[in-house]
C-alpha cells in the first residue's frame, strides 16, 4: 500500500456512543415495541452496525470514492461497455419529486407524467432499432435477454413448435448462454471465423428445425460490423429461427441502421451504456427489449398503453412471459435515457456514432504499428488488440491493464472476447477529446516500448494505486466475505 | 451538427480522419451493406435546449401524485422511509458514479470496500453467513433463490406462501419458467401462511418453501415453524424480509432460513415508481458457491496490504457461460451504496428507531382506523407497519378521493387478491407524524362515511 | 514439456489413471494443472458415487477458470481425496500424487484399454493438447 494510504472500514471508525442519525421522537402514547409485538419476532441484540458521526460518515465515503477510478476522473476505455459521459442534467431530471418520490402502485391517473415518459421513452427506443414494441421493464441487458429468450420460446410454443436449442457465437458476452440457459435452451457454440465474423456456411448447416433462436451481437465483439448480417438474419427465418441481437454495442449504429432492418426479430438496449445512464460501480442499468410486432403478445406484463390523452397499463396480456421486476423497470434511469435522447434529437444521435467510430478508428490507426490489431479496420465503436508479440517478451495483456493505471488511465477490457489470445478491448466513445485519445494511445506505445526494454516497470505495476496487486487466490481459498473485529 | 457532450470540432474530426487515412466518415461505414444502412434521419423529437427540456421534464413530473407533496401511506413493497441527506452527496461523487464493475481491482478500491461492508451489514441484519453484492430487486433475488435452491437440491418444486407478494410470485413464475420449476401455493387465509397446509404441501420433491415476514398484507409470519416444516422434508426455507425492519425484527437466519432475499429500498433508495430498487440476497455458509451474483472477498496486495477484489468469480456467467450460477452482470450497485451509507448513518441505534417508530405509529394508526364506523382491520395477526383495511366502500375510490385531498391512502388489493377487494393495505413508516395520522384518519372517515 | 509419467494411463481432458490392484486411482496432470493456474477449489463426488467414463465427475477451479473433471473408467467411487476441499493447492503441487482426486472401482474392464498412454499423451500435448 502507498504511504498514507486510507485504510479503514466504517466498522473501524466506530466508537460507542456517536449518532449519525436524526430522527423525531414518538409522538404517539404507546411506542415500546415490546408491548406491541409478540416476543418471539423480536431480535434479541441490537445489529452490529457502526456508531459514527455524521462526518465521520461524510469523510469515510469521500476518501473511499478517491480510491476509485471512474469516468468523470479518468479516461475509462472498457471495452463493450460504453463508458461515456453522463450528462448532469439527466441527475437533476430524476431527482424531481415526481420521479424520485413516486410510489410504484400509485393509480395510474395520478402517475400520467411518469407513463407519458415511459410510452414516449418505449416508442423513441422501437424507432431507434426498427422494433414495433419496446418493454422497459427488463433491470439490466442480462434480464432483457433472459425476457427476449423467454418470448422467443413462448412464440414457439404458440405455434405448437418445440424447438430445444439455441445458437451463441463463440465470441458472445457470457450472458448470452446464460440467460438462454436460464430460459430452458440448451446452448450451442457456434464457431466464429478467425477475423470474428459468423461462419455462415457452418451456421447454415447447424441450422435446423430444433434451433430456436440465433443470438448475435452487432457489430460482433471484435468491434466489427458483420457484412452478411441480412444474409444471416434471412437464412435463420427460412428456417424458422428467431434471430436475437445483443444491443449491447448499440452506441456504434444509432442512426446509421437498425436491427429491425437488418432482420432481428428481437434486441435489448443497454440504457447504462448508449444512453448514458451511470454505471454506479456496477449498477444498475436498464435493459428494455424491443421486438416485432409477431413477438408483441409476449412482451412482460404491464404494457404502457395510450388512448386519446390518457396513459394506462394493460395487464390484461394472456400470452405475456409474465414480469421480471416487482414494478415496472428501473424508473429512475429511463428518466435519464429520456433526457439525453431528448437532449441529443435524431442529428445528435447519429453524430455520437459517427464520433464513437471515429474516435476508435483514430486509435486503432495510431496503435497498429505497437500492438497486433485482431482484425484489421475500419472498425466501429471499439477496436481489439492482442498483446501476443508483448506475451512472447513476458507482458501479458492484464500487464499491460495494469501499468495503463499507473499512467492515469482506467484499463481496457481484457481477455475479452475470447476467441482473441490477449485481447485489449478498447472502446473510446464519442465524448473524449482528440487530446486524451492521444495522450492513452502514448502510454499504450510507451507501454509497449516498455515490454522490449524495462519489464520490471511493467511487473511492478501498479505502485499509484490504493493498493499494488492483489493476491486473487488466496481470496478465492480463503474466502473472506464479511468484516469480524480483528482479534 | 455539434453537440455540447461531443468534443470533437469539424477540424479536429478531419485531422483525425486524416490519421486514419480515410476521406470522409461515410468511408469509415464500409462493412455496412448499402442497403442495411437507413435511408432518413430517426424518427425523434428534435433536439431541445437545457431550459426548455428542464420546464418539459418539469410539467411530466407535475403530473404525478409524488410523496413531498402528498402524505404517503402506501406500501405493497415500496415504501416512503427517511433517507439522511449524506446519502445523495455521496453517491453522486462521479468516481462512485461513473466508476463500472471493479474488473481492475487496484483503481476500484472505493466500491470493493462498500460492498465488502454492504455484504457484512447485510449478512449481519439477516442474520446469515454471507450476502451477495446485490441482485436487481426483491422480486428477481427472490426468484434467483428458487432456482439456487432447485440447484442445490436438485428438487423440482418451490412451494410458495399466498403471503408472498403477489408480484413476486408472477416473478418466480417468469424465472421459474426454462428450468421447470413447479410452483406450488399455500393459502394465508388469516394473513398468516397456514402452516398445517405448508406441512402437508411440503414433501420430497420440494426444492424450498417461501415465505415473507412481514408479508404482502404486512402480518408476522413464524419462521422457525416453516423452517422446522421445510428442514423435515429436505427441503431449503427461502424467506423475504424487508431488512429495514431488522433492527428490531430477528434476522431470519436466526429463525433457520437457509436463504435470505428481500427488498432493500427502504435502506435509503428513493421510490422513483418502482426502480431502481435493491435486491437484497444472503445464504448459508454452505451454498456459497451456488448463490448467483457478485461477491468480494478480502486480500491481500503484494506488500501484504489489506485490499478487496471480486471473487469466487467461476460462479458467474463471463466465466462459466451457459452453466453459470445465474445470468446476471450488472447489478445495483448504487443502490448498495445507498443502502451502506443509509445503515452506517443510521448506526447500532438508529435503525432499531426506524423500526420503532414505525411500528408503533403503524399501531398507533390502525388503531384510530379500526374506529372508524365501517372500518376494521381485516387480520387479527401481528402486523408490524403494514395492515389491510377492510373498508365499507370502493378502496380505489376512496384512495383516489384521498389522493386529492393530499393523501396516498394505501394500495387497494383488489388487483392483487379478488377476495379482498373491499381491502386497502396501509402503511406507516417513522416519516409519519401524529397529526399527519389523525388527519388521515379523519379525511379516510369522511371519505368512507 | 511437462511431466508425463510412464507408469499411468491418460484421458484427451488431461485426467491420469493409475491401476491398483482392483482399483483405478485418478487425478489431474501436471499439463492441466499448469494450464489452469492456482487451484482454489475442487469438488468431488460422494463415496459410493457412481461415475461414467468420459463422463463429468467433479470440477477443479482456478480463480478465473472452470474445468469439469472426466472419470477415465466407468465404477463406484470408492475412497475420495478429503484434503483437496481444504488444501486445492496441492493439486499444483503433486498433481500425480497427495493431489490425487478419487478411487473407482471399475465396472468395465474393457475401459482401461481405451485410455492413452504416456507416449500417446506425449504425443497429443504435442499437437496442442486439445
Amino acid at each position: 500500500m502507498s504511504a498514507g494510504a486510507y485504510d479503514k472500514l466504517i466498522f473501524e471508525l466506530s466508537s460507542p456512543g456517536r449518532e449519525a442519525f436524526s430522527l423525531a421522537g414518538a409522538d404517539v402514547p404507546e411506542s415500546d415495541v415490546r408491548k406491541i409485538l409478540p416476543e418471539k419476532h423480536l431480535r434479541r441484540d441490537a445489529p452490529a452496525l457502526p456508531e459514527v458521526s455524521e462526518f465521520d460518515v461524510v469523510r469515510h465515503y469521500s476518501r473511499l470514492s478517491r480510491m476509485n477510478y471512474g469516468v468523470d476522473t479518468h479516461f475509462y476505455p472498457l471495452g463493450s461497455c460504453t463508458m461515456k459521459y453522463n450528462p448532469k442534467l439527466n441527475e437533476d431530471m430524476a431527482r424531481l419529486a415526481g420521479f424520485a418520490r413516486l410510489h410504484p402502485l400509485a393509480a395510474e391517473a395520478v402517475a400520467q407524467g411518469a407513463l407519458q415518459l415511459m410510452h414516449e421513452l418505449a416508442r423513441d427506443l422501437a424507432e431507434i432499432a426498427g422494433m414495433d414494441a419496446v418493454s422497459l421493464q427488463p433491470a439490466a441487458g442480462a434480464q432483457g435477454e433472459l425476457a427476449g429468450v423467454l418470448m422467443i420460446r413462448a412464440y414457439h410454443r404458440s405455434r405448437g413448435e418445440k424447438r430445444t436449442k439455441v445458437l451463441v457465437p463463440d465470441s458472445a458476452h457470457g450472458t448470452n448462454p446464460a440467460s438462454t440457459a436460464i430460459a430452458g435452451y440448451e446452448v450451442v457454440e457456434v464457431k466464429s471465423l478467425p477475423n470474428g465474423e459468423v461462419d455462415v456456411d457452418a451456421l447454415a448447416r447447424t441450422l435446423d428445425t430444433d434451433v430456436a433462436a440465433f443470438m448475435i451481437t452487432v457489430p460482433n465483439t471484435l468491434g466489427m460490423f458483420e457484412p452478411r448480417i441480412v444474409e444471416i438474419t434471412e437464412l435463420c427465418h427460412a428456417k424458422g429461427v428467431q434471430v436475437y441481437m445483443d444491443g449491447a454495442n448499440l452506441n456504434a449504429i444509432l442512426g446509421i441502421t437498425r436491427p429491425g432492418d437488418l432482420g432481428f426479430d428481437v434486441c435489448h438496449f443497454n440504457l447504462h451504456k448508449t444512453f448514458t445512464t451511470p454505471h454506479g460501480g456496477g449498477g444498475p442499468g436498464a435493459g428494455p427489449v424491443g421486438v416485432r410486432a409477431h413477438l408483441e403478445p409476449f412482451l412482460p406484463v404491464p404494457v404502457v398503453t395510450k388512448d386519446g390523452d390518457a396513459y394506462a397499463l394493460d395487464w390484461k396480456r394472456p400470452k405475456s412471459i409474465g414480469k421480471l421486476q416487482a414494478f415496472l423497470g428501473n424508473f429512475g434511469m429511463l428518466v435519464r435515457a429520456y433526457t439525453y435522447i431528448r437532449t441529443m434529437g435524431p442529428d445528435g444521435l447519429r453524430s455520437v456514432s459517427d464520433n464513437a467510430i471515429l474516435n476508435a478508428n483514430y486509435i486503432m490507426k495510431r496503435l497498429e504499428k505497437a500492438y497486433d490489431i485482431a482484425v484489421p479496420g475500419p472498425c466501429m465503436h471499439e477496436c481489439v488488440l492482442s498483446a501476443r508479440r508483448q506475451k512472447k517478451l513476458g507482458v501479458t495483456a492484464t500487464d499491460i491493464a495494469k501499468r495503463l493505471l499507473d499512467l492515469g488511465f482506467y484499463a481496457p477490457s481484457t481477455y475479452f472476447p475470447l476467441i482473441v489470445e490477449e485481447a485489449l478491448m478498447i472502446e473510446p466513445t464519442e465524448t473524449e477529446a482528440k487530446e486524451t485519445l492521444d495522450a492513452f494511445c502514448d502510454a499504450m506505445i510507451q507501454i509497449a516500448r516498455e515490454a522490449e526494454t524495462n519489464v520490471a516497470v511493467i511487473h511492478d505495476a501498479p505502485v499509484t494505486t490504493p493498493v499494488r496487486r492483489l493476491d486473487q487466490t488466496k481470496a478465492a481459498r480463503e474466502p473472506n466475505l464479511r468484516w469480524t473485529p480483528r482479534a | 451538427m455539434a453537440s455540447r457532450f461531443i468534443a470533437n470540432t469539424p477540424e479536429e474530426q478531419k485531422r483525425m480522419l486524416g490519421v486514419i487515412g480515410a476521406a470522409s466518415l461515410e468511408e469509415l461505414l464500409v462493412r455496412i451493406p448499402a442497403k442495411a444502412r437507413l435511408p432518413r434521419a430517426l424518427g425523434l423529437p428534435a433536439a431541445m435546449a437545457e431550459t426548455d427540456l428542464i420546464r418539459h421534464m418539469k410539467a411530466l413530473a407535475a403530473r404525478n401524485a409524488d410523496a413531498d407533496a402528498h402524505v404517503c401511506f402506501m406500501g405493497g413493497g415500496s415504501y416512503d422511509h427517511y433517507v439522511p441527506s449524506p446519502i445523495n452527496h455521496l453517491i453522486s461523487r462521479g468516481e462512485f458514479f461513473t466508476a463500472y464493475t471493479p474488473y481492475q481491482p487496484e483503481a476500484s478500491q472505493g466500491t470493493l470496500r462498500t460492498i465488502y461492508e454492504y455484504q457484512t451489514m447485510l449478512a449481519e441484519l439477516t442474520g446469515m453467513d454471507v450476502a451477495n453484492a446485490s441482485i436487481y430487486d426483491g422480486a428477481s433475488s427472490l426468484a434467483e433463490a428458487a432456482l439456487m435452491a432447485h440447484a442445490a437440491t436438485g428438487r423440482g418444486e418451490v412451494v410458495l406462501s399466498r403471503g408472498v407478494n403477489p408480484l413476486y410470485r408472477r416473478v418466480v413464475a417468469t424465472y421459474g419458467e426454462g428450468p421447470g420449476v413447479r410452483l406450488r401455493d399455500v393459502a394465508a387465509p388469516e394473513g398468516v401462511t397456514d402452516l398445517a397446509a405448508a406441512k402437508k404441501a411440503v414433501g420430497p420433491k420440494t426444492a424450498a418453501l417461501v415465505v415473507q415476514t412481514p408479508n404482502f398484507y404486512g402480518c408476522l409470519e413464524d419462521v422457525a415453524a416453516a423452517a422446522e416444516i421445510a428442514h423435515a422434508a429436505g427441503a431449503l426455507l427461502v424467506v423475504a424480509a424487508d431488512p429495514v425492519n431488522l433492527g428490531v425484527l430477528e434476522g431470519p437466519g436466526k429463525l433457520g432460513a437457509d436463504i435470505v432475499v428481500g427488498e432493500g429500498q427502504g435502506l435509503g433508495v428513493p421510490m422513483s415508481f418502482g426502480g431502481p430498487n435493491l435486491g437484497v440476497f444472503a445464504a448459508k455458509n454452505d451454498l456459497v458457491r451456488r448463490m448467483p451474483g457478485r461477491l468480494v472477498g478480502a486480500t491481500v496486495d503484494r506488500d501484504g496490504a489489506r485490499g478487496f477484489v471480486l471473487t469466487l468469480q467461476t460462479r458467474e456467467q463471463h466465466i462459466r457461460r451457459a452453466k453459470a450460477t445465474s445470468n446476471i452482470c450488472t447489478n445495483v450497485a448504487l443502490c448498495a451504496l445507498m443502502a451502506t451509507i443509509y445503515l452506517a448513518t443510521l448506526g447500532r441505534r438508529g435503525l432499531v428507531r426506524v423500526g420503532e417508530l414505525s411500528a408503533a405509529k403503524a399501531h398507533y394508526a390502525a388503531e384510530r382506523l379500526a374506529k372508524i364506523p365501517g372500518v376494521s382491520l381485516r387480520f387479527a395477526a401481528p402486523f408490524f407497519k403494514e395492515f389491510a383495511l377492510k373498508l365499507p366502500k370502493s378502496p380505489e375510490r376512496v384512495a383516489a378521493r384521498l389522493a386529492r385531498q393530499g393523501f396516498l391512502a394505501g394500495v387497494p388489493l383488489k388487483s392483487f387478491d379478488r377476495t379482498l377487494a373491499d381491502c386497502l393495505l396501509v402503511a406507516v413508516t417513522e416519516q409519519r407524524t401524529k397529526d399527519e395520522i389523525d388527519a388521515f384518519v379523519a379525511a379516510l372517515e369522511k371519505a368512507v362515511a | 514439456m511437462a511431466n508425463v509419467p510412464g507408469n499411468l494411463k491418460y484421458t484427451r481432458e488431461h485426467e491420469w489413471a493409475k491401476q491398483e490392484g482392483d482399483r483405478v486411482r485418478v487425478g489431474i496432470t501436471a499439463y492441466a494443472q499448469e494450464q489452469l493456474g492456482d487451484v482454489v477449489f475442487v469438488e468431488l463426488p460422494k463415496i459410493g458415487a457412481k461415475v461414467a467414463a468420459a463422463k463429468n465427475f467433479g470440477v477443479v477451479e482456478s480463480v478465473k477458470a472452470v474445468s469439469d473433471l472426466f472419470a477415465p473408467v466407468s465404477g463406484e467411487v470408492v475412497e475420495i481425496n478429503g484434503e483437496l476441499p481444504q488444501k486445492p493447492e496441492t493439486v499444483n503441487q503433486d498433481p500425480y500424487g497427495k493431489g490425487w482426486m478419487i478411487v473407482v472401482k471399475p465396472s468395465n474392464k474393457a475401459e482401461w484399454d481405451q485410455l492413452l498412454t504416456a507416449p500417446q499423451y506425449e504425443e497429443f500435448l504435442a499437437q496442442g493438447g486439445h
